[in-house]
């Protein structure tokens, strides 16, 4: 447990540098675009006496903001070195020149490499009657990694949960009385090729990197309001390549997986479908898509263009209930598996079924009536919360990873890290301990 | 030729930067780059230029002479030219000094003046109280002058000199008879108690046909002089009350009518007469024939 602490140490103090220079990226490296927000920490952080902590919105602002199609990217694992790279470029560089500053550092998300929860258990016993720092970082280490497999990398691990003695629920275990302290850990583990290959692409950007996330997280935690972290909900992240799913509860992410489907397959069977190029099919499904067919959509015919040369080719048209009836059965896969993947983690558990959907493809008009229908009553369509100096262009709900980012940039919910490394480690524990027996026994 | 053209498909991709227009951009956008393009470069390039250019001493040489020539062309214009000097506020007498100590050969340009020295010089002279110089429009040089005015001679052992109203002595006097107007006052010292002198001179009013003046005894205290060698001890404390006394003295007695040739008011509760040796004889010849005419 502790040699995972280094890596995410060394990340953890990446930030601090890039806090203290004031300006950070935020890369979100998605399978449909890539969009970078330039931070600069104002150190607004106060606002006055009534107005507190604004759910972690201050103390940065967005200065720059640019997004460019992705290229190389599929299934939100980078595919072509060479391609992601150039794509991730020309956005730091837009985003970089709106900002009108150079930024060093980068925090990037990605969905995919196949990322896989893992509930972890481990308890001590206390050493004196009061929980102190100590016996929280050794509780920490004491929590047995299970077997994530080979060439696979931890990407997150937070404590979601404390017990004391009898007492479980705990948030904050630090000076309270007890004999026994457990924990519950969550861990999110993800193919380490992924994360090699996305930090290879940033360096090849000269750009550094200062954090990975992962973007179901990220997008949870931009899109669910605070209530429902804190409840308990389940945010659907449906974006272009893959649908991420994140279940929150007490404000921490405690499952997280991804469905290796989006909105890029339902384009494809609409240019399939339609025989258009995967453009015009883009096209066609962002203008006139949709899940719910009615009357209306009978007579509504789409013409779908093209220059081949060949009249009657290019002057094709449909029905928009043919489109939907072409996307109407992905949306429902997609819908499908997420539905598997929350009963696998048993979702339906939890003591507040609500969900969030949020990413890209959300924005299929109908969706919400479509995923109520499947995944459950309490469904809503959610946008990132709004943060200072977003652009209008960019607060809709594709952008909910990356604004969950910059949330995080300015107030990372790993402060677990922060404890030392366990004492008993150092011979001046032992010979303490030495001490104290014999001071009991004689 | 058209299969020359690229697949429409790429030209519609939108266009990256290549690395090193990328790594360009972001060197640009470094503030110590900037800072450095925006005064760096230019400071380096001119220091540069001019340091190549000054390194051949004949450039340098008609770099020098054609500076200087500018100057000169500038200095020498009629607009800063000053073409006499006035002097406001002096005597006939004291112009001539001043004319003396600012030695200026006319016309000159503005620029060779230092106005400060020139008006110290003028300063330093005795009789100049203080001195105000500018030079005006049209090419004038105005010195105006406060002049000290003379309110009493002075005599000493090395001669008579004017004093003005703060005690500076600041001219010489050949003779009395020049300012006949004016007090005497004599004796070393009596300078610096010039205010006490004009008090006792201005008390001694009435005896302004017979005064000739006050003289500093010892450099503590006043005698008044008049004529017929007579003389009005005064004492160091309260002296103008004592000659007050000895006024009133000579308005009920006329004492200083008769053949007196010392007051001696030194002692303030004792006044003293000195008479004259003949008045002394004349005295006693006086009680001689009293006793006389008392035997008989």
């Amino acid at each position: 447990m502790i040699e995972l602490y280094e890596t995410q140490r060394a990340m953890r103090n990446m930030r601090r540098a890039a806090m203290q220079r004031g300006v950070i990226a935020i890369l979100d490296v998605g399978s449909s675009k890539i969009a970078c927000l330039v931070l600069r920490f104002d150190g607004s952080e106060v606002l006055g006496d009534t107005v507190v902590s604004m759910a972690g919105q201050a103390g940065f602002r967005v200065i720059g903001a640019a997004t460019t199609r992705s290229r190389g990217v599929r299934f939100g694992e980078i595919d072509t070195m060479a391609e992601t790279e150039r794509a991730i470029r020309t956005a730091v560089q837009a985003a970089q020149k709106m900002a009108n500053i150079r930024v060093d550092h980068v925090i990037a998300c990605f969905s995919g490499g196949d990322p896989r929860s893992y509930g972890l258990v481990g308890d001590v016993d206390l050493d004196g009657q009061v929980v102190s720092d100590e016996d929280v970082s050794r509780v920490l280490s004491a929590c047995d990694v299970p077997d994530i497999g080979a060439a696979r990398e931890v990407l997150h691990a937070q404590p979601v949960n404390f017990a004391l003695d009898h007492r479980s629920g705990l948030s904050d275990p630090r000076g309270q009385m007890g004999a026994r302290l457990a924990t519950d850990m969550h861990l999110l583990s993800v193919d380490g090729s992924v994360i090699q290959n996305l930090a290879h692409c940033v360096r090849r950007c000269d750009l550094e990197l200062a954090g990975i996330y992962s973007s179901s997280y990220a997008a949870g935690y931009a899109a669910l309001v605070e209530d429902e972290q804190e409840l308990g909900a389940a945010c659907i992240d449906m974006g272009g390549g893959t649908t991420g799913v994140s279940i929150f509860m007490k404000k921490h992410m405690i499952y997280a997986d991804a469905v290796r489907l989006g909105g890029d397959h339902v384009t494809g069977d609409i240019s399939m479908g339609l025989q258009v190029p995967m453009s015009t099919a883009e096209r066609i499904k962002t203008f006139y898509g949709g899940v719910v067919a009615t009357g209306m959509d009978d007579r509504e015919m789409i013409d779908m263009g093209g220059d081949t040369g060949d009249w009657e080719h290019d002057r094709r048209s449909v029905s928009r209930t043919e489109l939907i009836g072409i996307m109407r059965p992905r949306v429902e896969e997609i819908l499908e598996e997420v539905r598997a993947k929350l009963d696998a983690a048993g979702f339906d558990h939890l003591p507040s079924q609500q969900i969030v959907l949020t990413g890209g493809a959300s924005q299929i008009p109908g969706l919400d009536g479509l995923a109520s229908r499947i995944l459950g009553q309490q469904v809503r369509l959610g946008r990132p919360v709004r943060v200072q100096g977003l652009p209008q262009a960019a607060t809709g709900p594709g952008f909910a990873s990356a604004v969950g980012l910059s949330l995080f940039a300015a107030h990372p919910q790993d402060e677990w890290w922060d404890f030392e490394l366990p004492v008993d480690r150092y011979p001046a524990r032992s010979l303490k301990r030495v001490m104290r027996w014999f001071r009991d026994n004689w | 030729m058209s299969e020359m053209r690229p697949p429409r498909f790429l030209s519609k991709q939108d266009p990256a930067p290549s690395r090193w227009s990328y790594r360009y951009q972001r060197l640009m956008l470094t503030p110590m780059f900037r800072l450095a393009l925006r005064f760096g470069v230019p400071f380096a390039i001119s220091l540069s230029v001019g340091l190549v250019y000054f390194a051949d001493q004949g450039r340098r040489d008609s770099f020098n002479l054609a500076f200087a020539d500018l100057r000169a062309e500038i200095k020498n214009r009629p607009e800063f030219m000053v073409k006499l000097m006035a002097i406001d506020g002096a005597t006939a007498a004291l112009g001539e000094d001043i004319r003396a100590v600012v030695p200026l050969d006319f016309p000159l340009s503005s620029f060779e003046f230092d106005l400060e020295e020139i008006r110290q010089n003028v300063a330093a002279l005795p009789a100049v109280k203080s001195a105000r110089i500018k030079i005006k429009s049209g090419g004038i040089l105005q010195i105006d002058i406060d002049e000290r005015q003379p309110v009493a001679i002075w005599r000493r052992l090395e001669g008579l000199s004017l004093l003005d109203r703060e005690g500076v002595a600041f001219r010489r006097l050949q003779s009395r008879h020049e300012r006949s107007d004016l007090p005497l006052i004599a004796g070393d010292g009596a300078a610096e108690e010039l205010a006490e002198a004009m008090q006792i001179l201005a008390v001694a009013a009435p005896l302004q046909e017979r005064l000739r003046g006050v003289a500093r005894i010892g450099e503590r205290r006043w005698d008044v002089v008049l004529d017929r060698d007579q003389r009005i001890m005064l004492p160091e404390e309260r002296p103008v009350q004592a000659l007050q006394r000895v006024l009133a003295l000579d308005t009920a007695r006329d004492l200083l009518g008769r053949d007196v040739t010392v007051v001696d008011m030194r002692v303030a509760h004792r006044p003293t007469l000195r008479m004259s040796d003949a008045a002394t004889r004349e005295r006693w010849t006086a009680r001689a024939t009293e006793v006389k005419v008392e035997d008989q």
